[in-house]
């Protein structure tokens, strides 16, 4: 009687202890996995803002930091002297706005012009269309530096079918002003429009037609409907065009160097001289020293688009998850 | 005119409107890059004299640019040749590990978004001073400022290192072409990691989209989370590669060498032929790989709908 007992005491402790083992053994592969994943994302989190933080830290530097072997990372005798000459030479508060300007008029431009592309794509059918969306796609693939050349040449003598030079008996030059750029803009072909186009066609098709045809039936003309109620439910994708859009143009200096547009216009092709500059006007011979300067004017130029991103991260990742970059 | 508009069809109507919303975009396509290629390849095959009042004359040499192009040319070979095995290193590279990052970041836990945000910032300041900038920055964060140029003599003679290494795994049998990728790819890892923004969110972006009910089928199957990548998470995120492909293959071309050398040719070289050359067969090789990896993964690709 008692060994029964005993045996089915036994069973019982043995399962409890199992169960015990097992629980422990999850929470520990639990940790574990908890712990792997907090090193791989701290140390990428590193790779990625390490330069960053060097590049913030070194930006305080005195020379005599610079030059002194122990310090590291920290500043002995911070200075703001490299920023006051950065934003000198770099004429910052002009420039920053003219660049600010020149970004958001064309990223209004991008949006209006790839959200309408896009809507034609996703919502009508006619001839040929597959053939012509075939060709959004080539316009993603094939890099513009392909067609720089021919590019610089037809804006060096722009004309529109003849029509330029029987008014002002001419073709115009349009290199060195920022009109190239805002043309290609209106016609579809900026910075990325193939993306853009791609991300809102892919988005309208995600949207129910039930909305168009509700609005069609309650007498809404096509435009009042595109404007009115497709591009307010688009906003999501809009949203992250614009951000992408906004900052790319910001940062781009390819277009910028082959149009030749001043560099007032374009902050971020003036970081890049900003070294020789400084070197010729200031006496400066170090370039040690001089890349301490490079790092001040980096840094002013990253501040905005920091900003932007900072107030709009969540929106901006959030609609790139749902605004169909995916299909 | 009036009466004839009446009798257009619904959809006959629709179809034109759908065309006027496409049209701007069209007239830019047929402008600048339909006419820009054809100019291209015109450029390509002649001899282009700039002429004083800011005109050109072509001056028909066939095949002449492109037999001196792979021919004769110092470095375009070259060039050619590192810029695409560099991008055939990086593109599977680059595409696993966004994979392996956006599995790992599409769980949820703490600080999540600002993880995110991180992840993204490369994409967000990739201006060209940046990126130099940044680069001659991580340079310098593994010593102070001003012994970065003894740290980079040492770490020029470091190869050492490498070297015991990839004799001590060689001594183990591994393939010494594998060691080597591997190290390459160690090397470098902070270049796999800044270019791996956007695929990251795609890819994060197409885990959200498998539906949760399958992750449940396959749990009560009984189902290791190992298999369960391999049959429902990998099939599903299948069609987002190749999508990944074709984004890190432009991207790295466009930052690669040939074009920096085609850009160079032109505007100070002022060799407009040879520079469309360069251009042009970059571009159709870089095409050739997309379309031969695309088409091969395409194949083995399970589309869900």
């Amino acid at each position: 009687m008692a060994t029964i007992k005993s045996i089915i005491q036994d069973a019982k402790n043995d399962r409890q202890f199992a169960n015990d083992r097992m629980r422990w053994v999850s929470n520990f592969k639990g940790f574990i996995l908890f712990l792997f994943r907090l090193v791989i994302i701290v140390g990428i989190c590193y790779v990625i803002l390490g330069p960053v933080i060097g590049i913030i830290s070194s930006s305080f530097f005195s020379d005599a930091d610079s030059y002194n072997p122990m310090v590291y990372m920290i500043p002995q005798d911070p200075t703001l002297y490299r920023y006051e000459l950065a934003s000198k030479y770099l004429d910052y508060a002009k420039s920053m706005v003219r660049s600010l300007i020149y970004a958001a008029s064309l990223m209004a431009i991008q949006v209006f012009i790839c959200s309408m592309v896009g809507y034609g794509f996703a919502r009508y059918k006619f001839p040929g269309k597959n053939i012509l969306f075939a060709c959004v796609v080539i316009m993603i693939v094939i890099p513009t530096n392909t067609i720089m050349l021919p590019l610089y040449m037809t804006f060096a003598k722009f004309d529109v079918l003849g029509i330029i030079k029987l008014i002002k008996g001419s073709s115009v030059n349009l290199l060195s002003t920022p009109v190239p750029m805002y043309i290609m803009t209106l016609f579809g072909c900026g910075l990325r429009s193939g993306l853009y186009i791609y991300i809102f066609n892919q988005f309208f098709r995600g949207l129910p037609k039930e909305i168009e045809e509700a609005a069609f039936v309650d007498g809404a003309g096509t435009l009042y409907t595109y404007f009115r109620i497709m591009l307010v439910n688009a906003l999501p994708s809009a949203v992250t065009v614009a951000i992408f859009s906004m900052v790319w143009q910001y940062n781009d200096t390819f277009y910028a160097k082959l149009f030749l547009i001043s560099d007032s216009i374009v902050i971020s092709k003036k970081i890049s001289t900003i070294t020789a500059t400084i070197s010729t006007l200031e006496k400066i011979l170090d370039p040690a020293i001089l890349q301490l300067f490079l790092d001040a004017g980096i840094v002013l130029v990253m501040i905005p688009i920091v900003i932007i991103y900072v107030l709009l991260q969540k929106q901006f990742i959030e609609g790139v998850e749902r605004s169909g970059i995916v299909g | 005119m009036n009466g004839k508009k009446k009798k257009m069809s619904l959809s006959a109507k629709r179809s034109r409107t759908g065309f006027l919303f496409v049209l701007p975009w069209l007239v830019g396509f047929i402008w600048f890059y339909a006419r820009s290629l054809f100019m291209s390849v015109q450029f390509s095959l002649s001899d282009l004299t700039v002429s004083p009042g800011g005109g050109y004359t072509l001056e028909f040499v066939g095949l002449d640019n492109f037999l001196y192009a792979f021919r004769a040319h110092a470095t375009y070979k070259q060039v050619l040749t590192t810029s695409i095995g560099n991008m055939l290193i990086d593109v599977p590279l680059i595409t696993f590990f966004s994979l392996f990052m956006a599995i790992l970041l599409n769980r949820k836990f703490r600080g999540r978004t600002l993880v995110r945000a991180i992840f993204f910032l490369p994409v967000i300041l990739n201006s060209e001073a940046i990126v130099d900038a940044m680069d001659l920055a991580r340079n310098m964060m593994s010593g102070g400022l001003s012994n970065a140029s003894a740290e980079m003599a040492q770490a020029a003679s470091g190869g050492m290192g490498i070297a015991y290494y990839m004799q001590m795994f060689g001594a183990l049998g591994i393939p010494e072409s594998l060691i080597e990728y591997l190290m390459g790819a160690v090397l470098r890892v902070s270049d796999i990691i800044n270019a791996s923004g956007v695929q990251i969110i795609i890819f994060i972006a197409a885990l959200q989209s498998v539906p949760g009910s399958m992750y449940e089928v396959a749990k009560i199957e009984g189902a290791t989370t190992y298999e369960t990548f391999w049959k429902v998470t990998f099939p599903m995120v299948m069609p987002h590669i190749i999508t990944n492909i074709v984004y890190t293959v432009v991207d790295s071309f466009t930052q690669s060498d040939v074009v920096e050398l085609a850009y160079k040719t032109a505007f100070t070289e002022s060799n407009y032929g040879l520079s469309s050359v360069f251009s042009l067969c970059s571009t159709a090789i870089t095409c050739l790989i997309l379309v031969i990896v695309c088409g091969f993964i395409q194949k083995r690709t399970f589309y869900y709908n």
